[in-house]
């Protein structure tokens, strides 16, 4: 079972990268690298420092922000699903901060923070945070009534209740918040970086487009692509191993 | 106000009425403007187990739940050995008819549940719940998660959640009508083993005229429009019977018979 879904992931993957080799082949345009090419660049940035440096750089602003936002987030999130009043209260600011347009809400953000580090923590936030609230909340007031009232009858507090049951019964909805939050987060700290002030690997993929080093510029790309799955799929193994029954169970009912 | 008329079904009530463990005086309950239950009277007496039979819709969980102090009647009173009831309480357990087991949780987390909510240290309620474990049946279980269970043993692990707590008051809400008929057959029967056994009251809420005749010492028939107890239903001749002759009894089947006979006008 699990060595199925490995080797189907390494298929896929395989047939991605065959894709973007042969892509690259063609070319379909001159601005477009193979996969090898790319993989070359990667590997040339991993060894001088300059892919560590913009790590550096890219990841304080999203670690912070994602911090930020699964916090924050998730706090407001069950204080929204608890109370109807702050539903009424917050949802619709989260509903509208999830549609808004993000580039357009950047030139704000620098005029009220300057370009540094806070702005792009906004930017990240901006990103992030509305799903993981929505998601939090929704499944907080989806809670089975019966099992409410199984730890009222079983004489729990109101925190056991919410610590105890309602948490763990909105776990599963609160992770897929916070996968969708972390993707979006990522996005987020790109668009930052490529939007306000180039560092980081915004950095590397603006100054490799301008002096028309694609190879690097997709390299970069690439590696902010990988690390967001790599991530994503760190979490995933957190959610199993906090709620082990959780997942499976929902996974096969 | 319509009083429940007593019908004994079998010779003289040879149990004196004053015992009770829980008395429901008076109660009513609206949802809106629906009037679940209306100025509903009925006595409970202690050790033994007594059924709320009905229709669906006719108010069984309603009154299952206000005993349990999850719901506050809208008039009346309910009392548990003789103190008036606020909320829920030690002395009253609930067994859900979904279950409502936690599906993160194994079969031990599960059962030891609500002694974990009592503040009771992990390894005393983990001895505890291990009991319990074993006399439901489910020994070697104790690492399975609900959806590895089949509904019969997820039934099984709530009902030792409920024995845990050591209440006096057990109360089930169609406890068996998720399960399977041959696994009902082998609850009811273990049913009837724990009644003697175990020195509690049931309350027990069915809608199976042959489950509620097979294992009750008193049957409320609870009837809709306006929500009441109709009648009460002792058949205490069938409880000195052999478990495996009951069925074929003709005083059971007569009691059926007649409970169909009552109900009948009330089912579309
Ligand atoms: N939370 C609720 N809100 C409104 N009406 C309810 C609610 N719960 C039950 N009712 C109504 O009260 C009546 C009795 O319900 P219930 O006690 O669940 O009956 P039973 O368990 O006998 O099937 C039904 O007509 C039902 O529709
Ligand atoms: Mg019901």
């Amino acid at each position: 079972m699990k060595s199925r879904s490995f080797w189907l992931k390494i298929l896929s993957a395989t047939v991605l990268f065959g894709a973007w080799q042969i892509a690259g082949m063609i070319p379909v345009s001159y601005a477009f690298p193979t996969f090898f090419e790319s993989m070359a660049a990667l590997v040339r940035m991993a060894g001088d420092g300059t892919l560590f440096q913009a790590y550096v750089e890219t990841l304080r602003p999203l670690v912070i922000g994602v911090a930020i936002s699964a916090v924050f987030g998730i706090g407001l999130g069950l204080w929204i699903g608890l109370s109807s009043r702050f539903d009424w209260l917050f949802s619709p600011i989260f509903i509208v901060m999830q549609a808004a347009p993000l580039a357009a809400l950047i030139p704000l953000l620098v005029m009220a923070y300057g370009i540094g580090l806070t702005s792009k923590v906004f930017v990240v936030c901006i990103m992030a945070m509305p799903v993981i609230v929505l998601n939090t909340a929704g499944a907080v007031r989806n809670t089975p009534t019966s099992l409410k009232e199984m730890g009222r009858s079983f004489l729990a507090s109101d925190a056991e209740i919410i610590l105890k049951i309602i948490i763990p019964a909105a776990s599963p909805v609160i992770f897929s918040g916070l996968r969708l939050g972390i993707s979006a987060g990522f996005i987020g700290a790109i668009l930052a970086e490529l939007k306000i002030t180039p560092t980081g690997v915004g950095d590397i993929i603006t100054y490799s487009r301008s002096i028309a080093d694609y190879p690097a510029m997709y390299a970069a790309i690439f590696s902010i692509i990988l690390l967001a799955v790599l991530f994503l799929n760190l979490l995933e193994r957190l959610e199993v191993y906090l709620f082990e029954g959780n997942v499976r169970g929902y996974a096969s009912d | 106000m319509v009083m429940p008329q007593i019908k004994e079904v079998v010779g003289p009530d040879d149990t004196p009425a004053a015992d009770n463990a829980v008395v429901a005086r008076g109660i009513s309950k609206n949802y809106g403007d629906v009037e679940a239950l209306k100025n509903l009277t009925l006595e409970f007496p202690r050790g033994q187990l007594t059924s709320l039979l009905g229709p669906s819709g006719c108010g069984k969980t309603t009154l299952l739940k206000i005993i349990a102090g999850l719901l506050e009647p809208s008039a009346g009173e309910i009392e548990v050995n003789g103190k008036p009831v606020t909320g829920p309480g030690p002395d009253r357990a609930f067994v859900f008819q979904d279950f409502a087991l936690l599906p993160w949780a194994n079969v031990l987390r599960n059962v030891s549940f609500a002694l974990e909510l009592r503040g009771v240290p992990k390894s005393e309620r983990e001895a505890i719940a291990e009991k319990y474990i074993g006399d439901v049946g489910l020994a070697g279980f104790e690492l399975k998660f609900p959806h590895q269970l089949s509904g019969g043993m997820r039934q099984r692990v709530g009902l030792a959640r409920a024995l845990s707590v050591d209440a006096d008051v057990l109360l089930m809400d169609e406890p068996f009508s998720a399960v399977d008929e041959q696994t009902r057959r082998k609850f009811q029967e273990d049913l009837l083993g724990l009644v003697q056994n175990e020195n509690k009251t049931f309350i027990f809420v069915t809608h199976s005229i042959e489950e509620a005749v097979y294992v009750s010492d008193q049957i409320a028939i609870l009837l809709p429009r306006p929500s009441r107890v109709s009648e009460i239903i002792r058949p205490t001749g069938l409880r000195n019977k052999d478990v495996d002759n009951i069925r074929r009894d003709p005083e059971y089947l007569d009691i059926v018979d007649s409970i169909w006979a009552s109900l009948r006008s009330y089912v579309e």
